[in-house]
Order: C-alpha cells, then structure tokens, then sequence
C-alpha cells in the first residue's frame, strides 16, 4: 500500500432498516480481511463501525459512511441526516440513551455505543448540528502492521 | 469444552451448524445487550442470549462468536437461521433459563468472558 493512493469506499446506511443494519461494517471488515490487516486493528474497525452504522439506523433519516485505507492508518467518517444530539458531553457517559423501546427489545440503545466507538479507536471526534446532522470521525493507526 | 457437549449439558435442540460441534468453547457470555456483545471477542467464544432477532446474529458476526445458544425456548425466525448459515455461526435452542443454563455450563468447567470494568 506504500506509495500508493489510499483506498476509499462509501457506503449508504438507511435510517430504520433494522433488516440490513451492519451490512455496510461486515463489507468493511471484509475489505480489511482481504487486504490482510492486522486481527486487532481489524476488529476495532469492524466494532466501531457496527455501532456507527446502528446509531444512524436507530436515529437517522439516513447517513453515508466512509472507510478511507492509506498506509499509516484507517479512517472512518460517518455523517447522518437526522435529529442531531443536544448534549454530547452526556451522549458519551456510558449508560446513557434516548432509544426508542422498540430498539432496546433488539438489544441496542443501552447508551454503550458511542464510548465503545470512542474505546476501539485511535483518535474519535464527534460533531453535532441539532436537528440536521452527526458527524463522527475515527482513525486507527496501523502502526505499520500493514504495508 | 465441544459445543457438542454444551449441546448435551443444556439438552439443546441443534438448528444450523452441524460441521461446529468439534468447536472447543472455551468461554461464554450471557447477555440480551449487543453492545455488551460486541465488548468480548475472539474465537471459540458462545453467547447465550434471549434476542432472536438477525441482529444478533450480525452482532456475533461482528464480534467473531462461533456459537449461539437461545435460552427460554425462544425460535429464531427462518430469516435468522439462513444469515447464520451465512456467516458460519452455529444456533442452537434450549428450554432452560438463562440462570439455569449459565449455572450448568460454569459448574462444568466453561469460563466467564473477562471485561475491563474501566472500559
């Protein structure tokens, strides 16, 4: 991968599709299997992405997320069309949620996913405009585990 | 531990993953909480759990569990039964709760998962 231009890809997540959540992180992780990335760092990624992805399902109209590969790290962007959050220093306190009960009988919503998000990756920022958008940003280095 | 012998210790009815009854489980979780889930990871790994919905199921994908176990009776609907196929995750059923199940695995020698409180 030295050298060469970073692999992107963008993937389409549809607010509400509880049928295909996490299609869009298994195709992720199978991109990082493929090119052999480290189990870890792909485990991370796969994590981060997965709770990414069922946030924008369970609160979003819709959101797009973007894996980006170069040789120094993965990155994943992930922006929603939706209600925003009012208070994100208490979105991230673990325990917290605003879940509908209909999501918490799929077993999510219990106010885990974001700091999970923040503990598998490197470097994790959260932006939120209320009542239009979330936008979070995940690095993870690869600390030259792969080449 | 096989999973054919978890099979036998909770008398669990097999619904897919025939080829997986050599698998050796080494640990378990318990848990209906799919963040909870995906904070343990790793092969030879089962949950047991009382959601049969396919997220579940992406979930254990996501997380690298082999093996699921229904507890409370609880069927999968054929839609979860067809993506476990898929992803190579054996399911099967028993009509123990989930204290009774945990209760008979543990006192035969299978591990709880160990989570890092602080994380």
């Amino acid at each position: 991968m030295r050298g060469k231009a970073a692999f992107e890809r963008v993937f389409r997540i549809k607010g509400g599709d509880f049928i295909n959540a996490g299609e869009s992180s298994i195709k992720i992780r199978n991109i990082l299997k493929d090119i052999g990335a480290d189990p870890d760092i792909i485990r991370r990624v796969a994590i981060a992405a997965y709770e990414a992805e069922m946030n924008v399902v369970m609160y979003a109209e819709r959101g797009l997320m973007k894996v980006i590969i170069n040789a120094k790290n993965i990155t994943l962007k992930v922006e929603d069309k939706g209600p925003g959050i009012a208070d994100i220093e208490l979105a991230m306190k673990p325990g917290y949620s605003t879940a509908t009960e209909e999501v918490r009988e799929m077993g999510f919503g219990a106010g885990m996913g974001l700091p999970n998000i923040k503990k598998n990756s490197d470097h994790f920022d959260i932006r939120s405009t209320l009542g239009k958008s979330t936008r979070l940003e995940m690095i993870f280095n690869l600390n030259g585990t792969y080449d | 531990m096989t999973l054919k012998k978890i099979k036998e210790l909770l008398n669990c009815r097999l619904l897919c993953g025939s080829d997986k009854l050599l698998i050796d489980v080494k640990s378990a979780k318990a848990s209906d909480l799919m963040s909870d889930v995906l904070r343990f990871s790793g092969p030879g790994k089962l949950l047991l759990t009382g959601l049969v919905n396919v997220q579940v199921i992406r979930t254990c994908d996501i997380a690298g569990i082999c093996a699921v176990v229904f507890v409370r009776g609880k069927e999968p609907s054929a839609e979860t039964v067809k993506l476990s196929k898929d992803c190579d995750i054996a399911l099967l059923t028993t009509n123990l709760s989930m204290f009774d199940s945990c209760g008979i695995l543990h006192a035969n020698g299978i591990k709880g998962v160990i989570i890092d409180s602080k994380n």
